[in-house]
């Protein structure tokens, strides 16, 4: 197309206006192409919420946060699982952000041009999209094996792998839109570099630092696969954190896979639960960001 | 740039008195620390699924990468077939993907009015934060059926008959199988792969595109020639992301793959993949088992496989040199 346009003024009049025809035609149907794709994606989100409402309302009760889950045919609801979904999404998070806390602060302010920094940068990229299911693989052989057993410290301890690179992300990201005049700033009244981060760097980004922690736990708290190998689930109530321990996505697997009609409602009474946790998680961290800018 | 700068302002902040350089060391430490711990981590992965898988690698040898028997009485295991489930659902969930991606991105930087492009945006991204248990979930119950009554029966009985690749559309009917799977991770990548396309898209310095279009350039002209070419590397680097991605999704291809422990020529029939198929027979796998390290050199080739993917794709995205 890029040789036509530059052969030159054309005398032919026809050609051109044929020309010109097709070069809109093009225009316009890759329009109508990008418009089509957009209302594709959008119509999956759509139909994946109506799907959500119209099944999970229908098992949808008090039941279901009073009741822990029973066997199939005498009712019985999730709050065991979803306990243990915010003890264990807890416990990960609060062990995974303050790592990936120094990691992106030792990556912003102290490996600049080093080698140790780009492969930390590299790897920490790398365990962003690992497969989480290897994760989970990961703490049984580190975790379960050797100590005898499924438990809730394990299913955190993968969730806590998981958010590790998530919060480094963020906090490199967010430290390094930092004003150089502020650190000056903050120098120049003499305080060390440790001081000049924690207490002047840190509150200056610290709604970014917040966006980072909560999609983290977003992310985690939809987790299945490592909690498969990890924490196993567990149907009765239990918050011993060296036993198996329920998790909602664990009892949703089950739930959904099973031939019971009452159990797949109530498993997607718990799908409709921890997806509206999510997006309301994500929709939160964007408003906090955008507050800022 | 910001950064370097950053640490020469500190470095003058580090040549203070002694006990402000005791908090520095500590705290400098501390992060270091932090980070070689990152490393750790990645190479403690590596080392524990190979430890994990060393008793099947020593005991199948090679052949526990090309055998394509799954047989747990006869303690037989070969990887070839849940390798093959994963290479090919994951190609063709890209095949269906980027078209669809680029669109959206196309759209949301060039085409959709101001007001529209946020929201839009954000729903995009909203699709990328469903778990993915929602998308296996949704999936079985909405699209298998879909696929089962009306779709697949409409293909097979149309392209099914046709000579040469007629074998592609072969088979019953069921629903599940490589197509729906790799239809499913479609669905679960393409706000990846969108993002990125919008993120690098929007690198493309104005002036070059308003050159463009002060020289007549339609829309499409200027996205084609101008932008595509400027980005190529990175558009390339988010495909990869997304393959990287799809590679390891385990739950949501569990529930629509039909799970069969053979290779299927036939786009509808049944399969499995190496996340799927761990997930299912973790279960039943003894501690110390030879099935249990099978497994878990499965998940150690899976780890080799994505590391691959995952690194071609942070080289092709790392930002140009300059900005």
């Amino acid at each position: 197309m890029s040789t036509t346009l530059l052969a030159g003024p054309h005398k032919d009049l026809a050609a051109a206006g044929q020309l010109g025809r097709r070069r809109k035609r093009t225009d316009s149907l890759m329009f109508w192409l990008a418009m089509a794709a957009t209302v594709v994606g959008l119509l999956f989100l759509l139909s994946i919420l109506v799907t959500l409402f119209w099944r999970g309302l229908e098992a949808m009760s008090l039941t279901v946060f009073t009741d822990v889950t029973r066997p199939p045919g005498s009712g019985g609801g999730l709050l065991n699982a979803i306990v243990g979904s915010l003890i264990q999404t807890m416990i990960g998070a609060a062990i995974g952000t303050p790592i990936g806390l120094l990691v992106g602060t030792y990556l912003s302010e102290y490996s600049a041009g080093s080698k140790l920094g780009d492969a930390v940068r590299f790897v920490s990229d790398i365990l962003l999209s690992a497969p989480s299911i290897l994760i989970g693989l990961f703490i049984y052989q580190l975790l379960v094996l050797p100590f005898g057993g499924f438990s809730g410290f394990a299913g955190s301890m993968a969730l806590a792998v998981i958010v590790i690179p998530i919060v480094v992300r963020t906090t490199e990201d967010m430290l390094t839109l930092i004003p150089t005049a502020l650190r000056e700033a903050a120098v120049a009244l003499g305080a060390p570099k440790w001081k000049m981060i924690v207490l002047v760097c840190y509150p200056a980004v610290r709604s970014g630092l917040i966006t980072g922690a909560l999609l983290a736990v977003a992310r985690i708290a939809g987790e299945t696969a490592p909690l498969l190998f990890t924490s196993l689930g567990n149907l009765t109530w239990s918050i011993d954190m060296t036993k198996p321990m329920g998790s909602l996505p664990v009892t949703i697997y089950t739930y959904a896979g099973s031939p019971y009609a009452d159990w797949i409602a109530l498993g997607w009474t718990g799908a409709l639960l921890i997806t509206l946790g999510v997006l309301a998680i994500n929709i939160i961290a964007r408003v906090v960001l955008r507050q800022r800018s | 740039m910001s950064s370097s700068t950053a640490s020469a302002v500190s470095d003058l902040a580090a040549t203070r008195g002694s006990s402000a350089s005791t908090g520095d060391r500590i705290f400098a430490g501390l992060c270091k620390g932090a980070g070689i711990f990152v490393l750790i981590l990645l190479g403690a992965i590596i080392v524990e699924l190979f430890i994990g898988g060393w008793p099947a690698f020593r005991t199948f040898g090679l052949s526990f990468v090309w055998g394509a028997n799954w047989d747990p009485v006869a303690e037989e295991f070969g990887a070839i077939v849940p390798i093959y489930g994963t290479i090919i659902t994951s190609i063709l969930a890209l095949l269906l993907a980027v078209p669809v991606a680029f669109g959206i991105a196309y759209f949301l930087t060039e085409i959709s009015p101001m007001p529209l492009r946020r929201p839009v945006g954000t729903a995009v991204e909203l699709l990328a934060a469903v778990p993915s248990i929602i998308y296996g979930m949704w999936g079985f119950f909405v699209i298998v059926p879909l696929m089962a009554q009306y779709i697949q029966p409409a293909v097979i009985d149309s392209a099914g008959e046709l000579p040469l690749i007629g074998w592609l559309f072969a088979g019953p009917p069921f629903g599940t199988g490589i197509f729906t799977a790799a239809l499913i991770l479609a669905i679960m990548i393409i706000p990846f792969i969108s993002a990125t396309m919008r993120d690098v898209f929007q690198t493309v310095p104005p002036v070059f595109k308003e050159s463009a279009y002060g020289l007549g350039c339609t829309r499409w002209e200027v996205m084609w020639n101008i932008v595509i070419p400027y980005t190529r590397k990175s558009v390339v680097g988010g495909i990869m992301l997304g393959l990287g991605r799809a590679l390891g999704e385990t739950l949501a291809v569990t529930f629509v793959i039909g799970n069969a422990n053979r290779i299927a020529t036939s786009l509808f029939g049944p399969g499995n993949t190496i996340a799927s198929l761990v997930a299912l027979e973790f279960g039943e796998a003894e501690a110390g088992s030879l099935k249990l390290s099978a497994l878990l050199a499965l998940g150690f080739i899976l780890f080799v496989l994505s590391f691959i993917v995952l690194a071609v794709s942070r080289v092709l995205l790392r930002p140009r040199a300059g900005q």
